[in-house]
């Protein structure tokens, strides 16, 4: 049985409009795993994993509406009252941010924060968890971790506090981690860096990871499966062969060309994507791609394109060239 | 060893030290002074160095109003203010409260005996020794401003803390208990503050403690809205969500995450809040709403009996108003500079 199973998982924002943030995503993520949520900025991608562990600002209020299913482990994480999440967040499920520096509080020395993590759920004395954290430290990869522990985030690099967070995060053991751009604000050096240590926790822990990105580089050097969002759903889903050596939907192929390549030769121009994110349909019209795509056709205004296919399933009516469409189906 | 660049002190405008850019370059043909300014200028680079480690956002700041003559300036006032009402009145050449003098003041011929050799300050209306009751009156002021001062901090903290934890981290009850203090507070905040404060020690009765209770009574809205709305500020931030994410409980949150990164403006109030105590306090005594017996020197109080003589003896208001003037300014001063060295727009 899978580890995590999303079924048609929605969120919608009551504001002065209603805003659909994440439409019937539906994805599993297995026990080892490294799932990948891939999609550019607004697509839905964070606030999928922050609906999950039940986060979103103003969760559970009338201005915010989620809906669908999230079984973890057999528990509906979308109906679980908070006390119960509460006791899973930080043993069973963590999470990696962002920006390690806002995501550290400035005034608490690094030991405190990753030890209050062992005294909440390990129940181990004071004493005990800043031994068990300055071995943290020490497998994140953060030299010296006996001094480090004393200082505060100010003082360690950005590398270094993206390290003192993943800390956090596996210090507990969790089954599953959800790394919301864990490198973005990173340099790359220090980005390759923190996608092997992730890599090697994950192996060596069994643990489960959903990354969630933008940087198509990131899903091809570590995750098993790839989901594409666009405008809040699915639109593309497959293991990481066969999604990079055959795209089928035209917004992944599309991401896919505007990766810059050093083999395309000096004054190559890149290939984006036409148009921004804003140049959206809604879903229920058509396929929200459709105005930017460039294989757009009638049928594509005719109403919500279904996905389909597996276990390389995609959400589109005129699908990619160089496809068997038979083999897929 | 860390990477020291952004530990460096910010660059601050030091004309009077040019050579401070290069400590390290040639120390030869350098005049002796100039030589030992750029040792010392040397040895407190390294020593920021060698101090760094395990440095909090306070010890930082404490080290950036070092260095800031405002503050300085005021913590020398403030000092000299608390030494002499602490140990003042050991060393004051007389008894304050002895008319020993009355024969020497005719008030019929308005006569009120001035500076001497003997009596510093001259005689006041009663015949007492000005000086002494100058020194005495200090150690009033100071109890008044730091008792009123505490009183509404420890109180407003206490609700704006509740309140601010409850609303930012408590859901939709924690809503209803932070509407509930807070329009206590703004009932609070909506009334003029000194004449809260005249209707408070007139319902108690005319004493110090009256005077100390009104004043701490109307800093208290300021309190509790001021560190209210710094931790909700707080309870938005992102290491709050990560700790959340975390499954850190919510009282610990709100105690070790919230609450000191959400001190600092309410510390910078209650340096300013021990000025205007002050003022306040002299204000009340001034109204005859302060400690009754005429014996103990008080700063009001001696300004209240001053104002009638003004025509005869204008020194004995000045004396009071100067006292009171020089000690709200020196908490001004070290109030300002905490705030700025507090504020993280003005950090490096």
């Amino acid at each position: 049985m899978a580890l995590l199973e999303v079924e048609d998982l929605g969120v919608t924002f009551r504001g002065d409009r209603e805003v659909r943030a994440v439409d019937g995503v539906s994805f599993t993520v297995d026990a080892g795993e490294v799932t990948g949520l891939v999609g550019e900025s607004g697509c839905g991608k964070s606030v999928t994993s922050l609906a999950l562990i039940g986060l979103l600002p103003k969760q559970n209020t009338r201005r915010v509406r989620v809906d669908g299913r999230a079984l973890f482990d057999g528990l509906d994480l979308l109906r679980a009252d908070t006390r119960t999440l509460r006791d899973i967040r930080g043993r069973e499920i963590a999470m990696i941010f962002q920006d390690p520096l806002s995501s550290l509080n400035p005034v608490v020395p690094i030991g405190v924060q990753v030890a209050e993590v062992l005294v909440r759920h390990r129940g181990v004395s004071k004493a005990e968890a800043q031994r068990r954290a300055a071995q943290l430290l020490d497998r994140v990869g953060i030299p010296d971790p006996n001094r480090r522990l004393k200082e505060y985030p100010h003082q360690l690099s950005g590398g270094m506090r993206q390290r003192a967070l993943i800390a956090m995060a596996v210090a507990c053991r969790p089954r599953l981690l959800i790394a919301d751009e864990p490198t973005t604000a990173l340099d790359v050096t220090i980005q390759a860096q923190i996608l092997e240590l992730l890599k090697e926790l994950v192996r060596e822990d069994g643990t489960a990871m959903i990354m969630i990105t933008h940087d198509l580089g990131v899903v091809a050097g570590l995750c098993d499966r790839v989901n594409v969002l666009y405008a809040g759903r699915v639109v593309e889903s497959a293991a990481r062969r066969p999604l990079f050596a055959e795209p089928v939907h035209p917004y992944t192929i599309g991401l896919l060309n505007s990766i810059p390549r050093l083999d395309a030769g000096q004054g190559a121009r890149l290939t984006p994507i036409r148009g921004s994110v804003r140049d959206v349909l809604p879903w229920s019209q058509g396929c929200a791609f459709a105005p930017r795509c460039d294989r757009a056709v009638e049928e594509c205004l005719a109403g919500p394109p279904e996905i389909t296919g597996d276990p390389h399933s995609f959400r589109c009516v005129n699908p990619g060239v160089g496809v068997d469409l038979e083999e897929v189906r | 060893m860390t990477d020291l660049t952004p530990m460096l002190p910010a660059p601050e405008p030091r004309p009077a030290e040019p050579d401070s850019q290069t400590p390290t370059a040639s120390l030869a043909g350098l005049t002796p002074k100039a030589r030992r300014q750029r040792l010392d200028r040397l040895a407190e680079l390294a020593a920021v160095h060698a101090e760094e480690k395990g440095r909090s956002l306070w010890a930082e700041a404490f080290r950036r109003l070092r260095r800031n003559p405002a503050a300085v300036a005021g913590t020398v006032v403030l000092l000299l203010f608390v030494l002499v009402a602490l140990i003042g009145p050991l060393f004051v050449p007389y008894d304050p409260t002895s008319t020993a003098w009355a024969d020497q003041v005719k008030e019929g011929q308005n006569i009120i005996p001035g500076p001497s050799a003997q009596h510093w300050f001259g005689l006041d209306h009663n015949g007492r020794d000005e000086f002494s009751r100058v020194i005495v009156g200090a150690r009033q002021t100071l109890l008044v401003g730091v008792v009123a001062t505490a009183l509404g901090l420890i109180v407003g903290c206490l609700l704006g803390g509740l309140a601010g934890s409850a609303y930012g981290l408590g859901g939709r009850a924690g809503r209803r208990i932070d509407n509930v203090v807070m329009r206590v507070i703004d009932m609070l905040l909506a009334m003029p503050s000194l004449l809260l404060a005249v209707s408070i020690a007139a319902l108690l009765g005319p004493s110090l403690t009256t005077v100390m209770i009104a004043i701490g009574v109307i800093s208290v809205p300021v309190f509790a809205r001021l560190l209210r709305g710094s931790m909700l500020a707080q309870a938005n931030s992102e290491y709050v969500t990560a700790a959340t994410a975390l499954g850190v409980r919510r009282w610990r949150i709100a105690l070790v995450h919230v609450l000191p990164n959400s001190l600092g403006p309410v510390l910078v109030q209650a340096t300013l809040t021990l000025a205007t105590a002050i003022i306040e306090a002299a204000a009340l005594s001034f109204l005859g709403l302060g400690n009754p017996d005429p014996a103990v020197p008080e700063w009001g109080v001696m300004l209240t009996d001053a104002l009638t003589r003004l025509e005869v003896a204008p020194r004995l208001t000045i004396y009071p108003a100067v006292g009171i003037i020089i000690t709200a300014f020196g908490f001004t001063l070290l109030g300002e500079a905490l705030r700025e060295a507090l504020d993280p727009k003005l950090r490096r």
